[in-house]
């Protein structure tokens, strides 16, 4: 058992673990943050992915003893920073995850949208070709990538004030402009 | 079947419709999106112990003996139990009851389940594991179906020598032969004969959540599980079966699910596992599945060699399809049953032919149990089948799409197998993908290397066959609607990411005219939900949905009298529509729904309704002919354009255009996400998965590392094109999609292949080493030698 400082979501917190749980133990088991998924347990499918200092990590191969005083982001910590900053709802990303229909199951994805939160950060103005690649680590069985892609080009988009590309099912229209459904349903 | 389940294509109001068929978000996106979402694993009760479970070593043996008492002797664990704890059998389909919840007396393949710990922790548990010594008599293993079926003893499920007497079946798990018409004699008139052998490997589902239980036993008797399960009423009965507890004091809730796929559509050895050790040491307890577990716990896809005849006239109309199949069903009967049906059920459209016969055989081998993976049993099929269309066109010069069109069943059409055929827009969806891919310019012109191809498919929604016959509804659902201007639906539907609470929300919205968020949805808890039968055979939306709409008829009808009777005007002058009601002859005077609500409480008490649907009467008139029969078929086309690297023999998908036919899209984005989902894993399948053993019986990799599915970067991209027939009999017209767009990824993928590079790939899945084998035969075969090996094994010379 080893006492570990971390700072999750911007909190300082002091957990008390075994030595050899990884950081998703320590997420899940101990501070009840069971948004970061387990689905391998072995750094293979990236459900667990979380960010450290920023940088996408894989919480299942990461030991929770090898990141003292460090600072970590799990799904749950979004929306409050972006609250925090000045915004209203959830982070855009998770807003465009949302509106994208890129949630089926929606167990890949809380380490899917901190990877693709991760990637907006240091790169605004990502190809199709470059968010493939940064979320190649990050396996999805529902979606067909196809969805969560546009997800990401929708946050580009209006980030920079554009339109994103229509999908092959509403050829000419944007069908994520208007807002529908969750409390905005008046079309 | 009661007048009451079927209500039409049209909208429930005559301003049309304001809530179907647009992109709304999901019901639980949000929850996802933020993590707050709850699924199995995430559950924590006080107290709470942790099970692990012991599998088998062996492929194919005797268990002499089990001893645990080194293992109840460590500290920390606080119960043992094995086979002998839980001796009922079971099964999904109760005439195979051939499971056990832990090994009896036999293990049929490594990795079956043998005994289970429960400890204060997963630590001590698997030390737990360890510590327990079974004494194994190995018995001769079975690993090739061939081998299976041609050697009866022993037994992989052993007769009783008075069946074995009376009925010996060796290791034949299910034999189904039906014939419709004469199909020798018309094969023999025919202008063309196409024969050729078709091999589907085997693959499975993964989903990225792992199978999870969490059992609570309360001292009143009453057993609450929660369970990444997609079929919350089977579980339920299969738990009150096995522990001998009544149906009444088990508690089945199925959780946030993290995808399923089929291969959650059975009760596994967990759930008995985590109730039994609940019950045993009155603590809850929990069970979650390791990654390698799950390839165990497989049901997934079967595997299926494949000998296809198809005879055709000069014109290319279809005259007669011959069909012999042999099924390796591994370990367990699972679905079995159905899954030999569906082998040849399925087959008869969106094409007609007049004469048709299959002669199938699931074996039972010493491997993982296959069960129903999305495109049950049909999916292998599909693949030969539509490959051989495209050698039928090729003999007879004419184009793979022209081939197809001409061949059209028709709507409103009985199949040669006696299926009803309602609503079919597979010409749609023909002529969509011919459009989109510029098929007529582009097929044959790409240059080596690079090619198009075609495939064409039709899926059921829903079946009218439970499980377990009986005259109750096979959906059921209430609403609860109160002064606060909610309106509740419970449903024992199971939401497994594909969106069925969703397209409750909207049905209920649309029919109330509310506000979509003032719509909530309880699901898949038997205790506070009406039964459902699950989320399998594309069922939920067409079945739940129709459900929804019988009851919210009768809600509305208290409404609207309600509020005719307030406004003193007549009830058709009422409409409802996104949280306000008009007067349409004074369009000027509204009311919020909340105040409808309110004025309808007082006029009728508190509101509540229920509503249920069951599928009319359908099927052939004989043994057997009801198993695929649906009350609406859904219909796909696609088309792959593909590159072959002759030098690697590495086929990259580029695009994948797939229209798809699902009656009416009460939300095209949900719909869009079940097409590509569907087509992504097929093209997984043909190009890169192999769910499969060694000599051994040991699975090949059971990680998401060895057993590859695709990346983001492996994913081609997916053009979803909506082809909308309306279907007389579903819900606004709907029909399945989560299911029936998978099946022609996989044979236009093999057909894309012969345009890009002129070879035939008849086997999967179409690894580089095998279309390597294939550029090398047709190279060096000479002329003549290689028309006289095609013919022997089948097909044609290219």
């Amino acid at each position: 058992m080893r006492v570990l400082e971390l700072e999750v979501n911007g909190d300082r917190v002091e957990v008390a673990a075994p030595a050899h749980w990884s950081l998703l133990e320590v997420l899940r088991y101990r501070l009840g943050l069971t948004g970061s998924k387990q689905g391998c347990d072995k750094g293979d499918c990236g459900a667990c992915t979380v960010l450290l200092e920023g940088q996408p990590v894989l919480a299942c191969l990461t030991l929770a003893a090898l990141c003292p005083g460090k600072r970590v982001t799990t799904i749950e910590g979004l929306m409050p920073a972006h609250l925090r900053a000045g915004g209203t709802g959830p982070d855009p990303v998770q807003a465009a995850f949302d509106r994208c229909g890129a949630l089926q199951c929606g167990f890949c994805q809380p380490g899917m949208m901190l990877s693709a939160r991760a990637l907006l950060d240091a790169n605004p103005h990502p190809t199709r070709a470059e968010i493939r690649a940064a979320l190649a680590g990050n396996l999805c069985r529902c979606t067909g990538y196809t969805q969560i892609l546009q997800a990401v080009e929708l946050c580009v988009a209006e980030a920079a004030g554009g339109e994103p590309a229509a999908p092959a099912w509403a050829p000419g229209q944007n069908p994520w402009k208007a807002p529908c459904g969750n409390g905005d349903g008046r079309t | 079947m009661s007048a009451r389940d079927v209500h039409g294509p049209a909208p429930p109001w005559a301003e049309g419709f304001r809530v179907v068929g647009r992109a709304q978000r999901k019901i639980d996106g949000l929850a996802k999106a933020t993590g707050a979402a709850l699924y199995t694993d995430d559950l924590v009760l006080p107290g709470m112990l942790h099970a692990k479970i012991l599998r088998s070593t062996q492929a194919h043996a005797r268990i002499r003996a089990i001893d645990a008492s080194a293992a109840l002797a460590l500290p920390g664990v606080h119960a043992v139990v094995t086979g002998r704890d839980m001796p009922i059998r079971y099964g999904v389909i109760p005439w195979t009851p051939d499971e056990n919840a832990l090994a009896l007396d036999k293990v049929r393949f490594v990795g079956d389940e043998v005994a289970a710990v429960a400890a204060v922790d997963e630590d001590t548990a698997n030390a737990a594991l360890k510590l327990i010594r079974v004494d194994y008599e190995p018995l001769r293993a079975f690993l090739d179906p061939e081998e299976a079926l041609a050697t009866p003893e022993p037994q992989i499920h052993e007769q009783t020598p008075e069946q074995k007497a009376k009925e010996p079946r060796g290791n034949v798990s299910k034999h189904v032969r039906l014939e419709f018409g004469e199909v020798d004699a018309a094969l023999a008139a025919s202008d063309v004969v196409v024969e050729g052998d078709y091999e589907f490997h085997g693959t499975t589902h993964t989903p990225i959540e792992p199978h999870c239980a969490l059992a609570q036993f309360g001292a009143d008797g009453v057993l609450t599980v929660w369970s990444s399960t997609q079929i919350t009423h089977y579980v339920q009965k299969a738990l009150a079966r096995v522990l001998g507890l009544p149906e009444a004091r088990v508690r089945v809730i199925q959780p946030c699910l993290g995808g399923a796929f089929g291969g959650k559509s059975d009760p596994f050895a967990l759930e008995f596992v985590v109730a039994k050790l609940a019950m045993l040491t009155g603590r809850p307890v929990k069970c979650l599945w390791t990654r390698e577990e799950v390839f165990y716990a497989h049901r997934g896809r079967h595997p299926m060699k494949m000998r296809y005849r198809t005879g055709a006239k000069r014109d290319g109309a279809l005259t007669a399809v011959d069909a012999r199949i042999l099924i390796d069903g591994g370990s367990y009967s699972s679905f079995g049953l159905v899954t030999t049906y569906y082998s040849g059920q399925l087959l008869t459209g969106p094409y007609h032919f007049p004469t048709y016969r299959f002669d199938s055989t699931r074996v039972f081998t010493n491997k993982p149990p296959c069960g129903p993976k999305r495109g049950h049993g049909s999916v292998q099929p599909r693949f030969a089948f539509e490959v051989q269309l495209d050698e039928v066109a090729e003999k007879l010069g004419l184009d793979p799409l022209e081939l197809r069109r001409r061949n059209f069943q028709g709507e409103h059409v009985k199949t040669v197998n006696g299926q009803r055929v309602t609503s079919n827009g597979f010409l749609q969806c023909l002529e969509a993908v011919e459009r989109a891919s510029r098929w007529k310019e582009r097929r044959g012109k790409l240059g080596r290397g690079r090619g198009l191809g075609l495939a064409g498919s039709m899926y059921i929604s829903g079946t009218n066959y439970p499980v377990y016959p009986n005259p109750m509804p096979q959906a059921g659902v209430q609403l609860k609607l109160d002064r606060s201007g909610l309106v509740t639906v419970f449903t024992g539907g199971n939401d497994i990411g594909q969106g069925s609470n969703t397209i409750a929300r909207t049905i209920v919205a649309e029919e109330l005219g509310l506000d979509p968020a003032d719509v909530r949805v309880v699901a898949a808890d038997t205790d506070l939900c009406p039964v459902d039968l699950g989320a399998y055979s594309s069922r939920v939306t067409f079945m739940v949905g129709n459900a929804l709409i019988d009851a919210c008829r009768k809600a509305r009808a208290k409404l609207v009298t309600a509020l005719a009777e307030n406004w003193k005007v007549a009830p058709e002058r009422i409409a409802f529509a996104l949280g306000r009601a008009f007067d349409r002859a004074d369009p000027a005077r509204t009311l919020d729904m909340r105040a409808v609500l309110q004025l309808a409480e007082a006029r009728f008490d508190t509101l509540g309704e229920t509503g249920a649907y069951n599928t009319p009467q359908l099927g052939g008139d004989y043994r057997g002919g009801t198993i695929g029969a649906s009350p609406a078929y859904s219909f796909t086309a696609h088309v792959v354009e593909v590159a072959v690297d002759e030098e690697t023999g590495r086929i990259t998908v580029e695009n994948c255009w797939i229209a798809h036919d699902c009656g009416r899209a009460l939300n095209p984005m949900l719909v869009a996400g079940q097409i590509e989902g569907s087509a992504y894993m097929g093209i997984a399948e043909a190009l890169l998965e192999d769910h499969g053993v060694n000599h051994l019986g040991l699975h090949r990799g059971p990680s998401l590392l060895d057993y590859r599915i695709p990346t983001a970067l492996d994913t081609p991209e997916l053009h979803a094109l909506i082809v909308e027939s309306l279907d007389p009999e579903g819900p606004y017209g709907a029909k399945e999609a989560g299911e029936g767009p998978l099946h022609p990824s996989i044979p236009a993928i093999s057909n894309a292949v012969f345009d890009a590079v002129g070879v035939r790939l008849r086997r999967l899945p179409f690894t580089p080493a095998r279309v390597l084998a294939e550029l090398r035969a047709a190279r060096t075969a000479p002329r003549g030698a290689r028309a006289a090996v095609l013919s022997a094994g089948g097909g044609e010379a290219c």
